[in-house]
């Protein structure tokens, strides 16, 4: 931008501290209230996971000889990274394809919001709906599962699966920046429903055919589940917890690079 | 980059009397240039309106002066500086055009985040009566009238106590009851003294409220004055009539700047009136509804634009 070559005088007004503490916390609970206020992303990302796994960890496996106490340990850990996978990329993929795309996200350029309030309100929404739903799971789990983990047992797999939400908000941030607000929600059910099957979230991944299970190494649901099945020691992977560390990473990184491209592009032009 | 000189003493005598200005700002998006070396600018206190027909350029205008968009080349400065510098948003005020707006929400919400983003906000209860909200805020803004949601985003301009507003377009697609009261709501912005810039395609808005009004057409800048000035500019006179001769023939008769049709009635911007009158008798034995006044703000508006762009005659 070129130099004013205008007389200025300007008597900044300054933001407190405590303004500006104020307006992260109220960009983050008006961003999980607005959320939490439309019934498909309630349903999509809570209801949906908790009620598979009702389904398959209590319904499905009374009496049929499966030990039902660790069926249901086990898909704790696979039902709760598809639900946190949900949260993430439902609260940050289709809300900031649509906020782009529609021209919200411009009206609150305009004004002085800093552009980290808005980014972090959106982590802060996808870790918050991850943790409920995983506490919600391992209620569910311990009262009518049969569950019986101990409780640094249950708090790593929450603390793993909550941090699993980091791998899925970078990807739903470049799912944000790639996607059309119309079709957004239809991509990310696209890529959500299909990578949660092969990753082995809904049937373990070793009754998966041997193809699938070798494709599910690109996957990041699968890592996570893996870490978060370690946790829980149900792990039946050899790899040690770094082999799938090391790919989460790299997804994350690719994936905040496919944003931060879309960021700057965004910046330097004007949504159509 | 320029650095605000906050040390320098404040006498409002050396405040610029400028408050938004451009120099040779062009902007082309892919092959169609949106502004052409536009040079412009704003006056404390003033209420500016950029009037054009759409693709005329006031969004891309509006939305440099915003620091939304970068200028291709030329300068914006606002208050003296980069728009984009945050101790300027926190003086500006926008209203933009947007196609979804969280639904969600309830009014108070929005206005209660839109606040927390500005040092000293107006008190929420301010914001929600200048902007005529009192009575919807407790309801979401998905179950708001258009009205309503068009007052919802001007308390959303307001709300951080601005000195300078930009609205594009504020009352595009209201009914004229929902117009009048945004228009006395702009009107008191001014009373209080802040200074408003709004980009509008309906002239008799631009005649409404404005000291001065601003004609883009295609990126460039072709007229500037007072509405008054503006019409004056408008010599000529309007023809309606209803007729068998074709639109073709009509546009061709001597003096007829432009013509609109609808079926058999047209309506015609003519320099004088009785050489074309005295054509279109002679022409046509059955023309009926003859009709002659003086140009509005419309025509006039349609002359001066008309004059830049000979090949852009109406007619639908």
């Amino acid at each position: 931008m070129a130099t004013s070559p205008f007389p200025v005088t300007l008597i900044a007004p300054r933001r407190t501290v405590a303004n500006f503490v104020e307006l992260f916390v109220k960009e983050a609970k008006y961003e999980m209230l607005k959320n939490i206020r439309i019934p498909i992303y309630a349903i999509s990302t809570i209801v949906f996971p908790l009620m598979f796994y009702v389904l398959f960890a209590i319904v499905l496996s009374a009496g049929n000889g499966i030990n039902r106490g660790q069926s249901a340990t086990y898909q704790l850990a696979t039902m709760g990274c598809f639900g946190v996978m949900g949260a993430s990329l439902f609260g940050f993929g289709v809300s900031l394809a649509m906020e782009r795309g529609q021209g919200w996200l411009q009206v609150k350029r305009a004004s002085p919001m800093p552009i980290a309030a808005y980014f972090t309100a959106k982590m802060v929404n996808a870790l918050t709906f991850s943790v409920v739903i995983v506490m919600l799971l391992l209620a569910i789990g311990y009262g009518f599962g049969e569950v019986r983990l101990s409780f640094p047992a249950a708090a790593k797999l929450v603390g793993i699966l909550v941090l699993g939400s980091l791998p899925f908000s970078s990807l739903g941030l470049a799912i944000g920046y790639i996607a059309k607000p119309n079709s957004a929600p239809a991509l990310v059910n696209l890529i959500y429903l299909p990578i949660s099957f092969c990753s082995g979230l809904w049937i373990p991944i070793f009754m998966l055919p041997h193809f699938l299970q070798r494709a599910a190494q690109v996957l990041p649901p699968y890592h996570i589940s893996q870490l978060a099945l370690n946790v829980v020691g149900m792990s039946r992977n050899p790899t040690p917890a770094w082999g799938h560390v090391e790919p989460l990473i790299g997804v994350t990184l690719l994936c905040l690079g496919i944003a931060a491209y879309g960021y700057w592009r965004d910046e330097g032009q004007l949504y159509g | 980059m320029s650095t605000a000189s906050a040390e320098r003493p404040h006498h409002w005598a050396a405040q610029p009397a400028s408050v938004a200005r451009t120099r040779g700002l062009t902007k082309t998006y892919e092959s169609v240039t949106a502004l052409r070396k536009v040079d412009f600018e704003l006056h404390r206190g003033e209420l500016l309106a950029l009037l054009g027909p759409n693709g005329a350029g006031k969004t891309t205008l509006l939305r440099m002066l915003l620091g939304l968009a970068r200028p291709d080349s030329g300068s914006v400065a606002v208050f003296g500086t980069d728009p984009r510098n945050e101790a300027i948003r926190y003086r500006v005020g926008a209203m933009l055009q947007v196609a979804r707006v969280p639904e969600t929400l309830k009014v108070r919400e929005h206005i209660d985040l839109f606040s927390s983003y500005y040092p000293n906000p107006l008190p929420m209860a301010e914001t929600l009566h200048i902007a005529g909200l009192d009575e919807v805020k407790d309801r979401r803004f998905g179950e708001l009238s258009g009205g309503q949601r068009q007052r919802v985003l001007f308390g959303i301009a307001i709300c951080g106590n601005p000195d300078l507003l930009f609205l594009d377009e504020p009352t595009v697609g209201l009914d004229v009851e929902a117009r009048r009261l945004l228009w006395s709501q702009i009107r008191s912005l001014i009373a209080r003294g802040k200074t408003v810039l709004l980009t509008t395609h309906y002239l008799n808005e631009a005649d409404a409220l404005a000291d001065r009004i601003l004609v883009l057409q295609q990126g460039n800048i072709v007229a500037e004055g007072t509405p008054a000035e503006i019409k004056s500019r408008a010599i000529g006179k309007q023809v309606r009539c209803s007729s068998r001769l074709s639109i073709d023939e009509i546009r061709r008769i001597p003096g007829v700047l432009s013509v609109t049709a609808d079926r058999q009635s047209f309506a015609m911007q003519v320099q004088a009136a009785e050489p074309v009158v005295r054509e279109l008798l002679q022409r046509d034995s059955w023309l009926a509804e003859l009709e002659v006044t003086s140009a509005g703000l419309e025509e006039a508006f349609l002359a001066l634009t008309q004059n830049h762009n000979p090949t852009a005659i109406g007619s639908n």
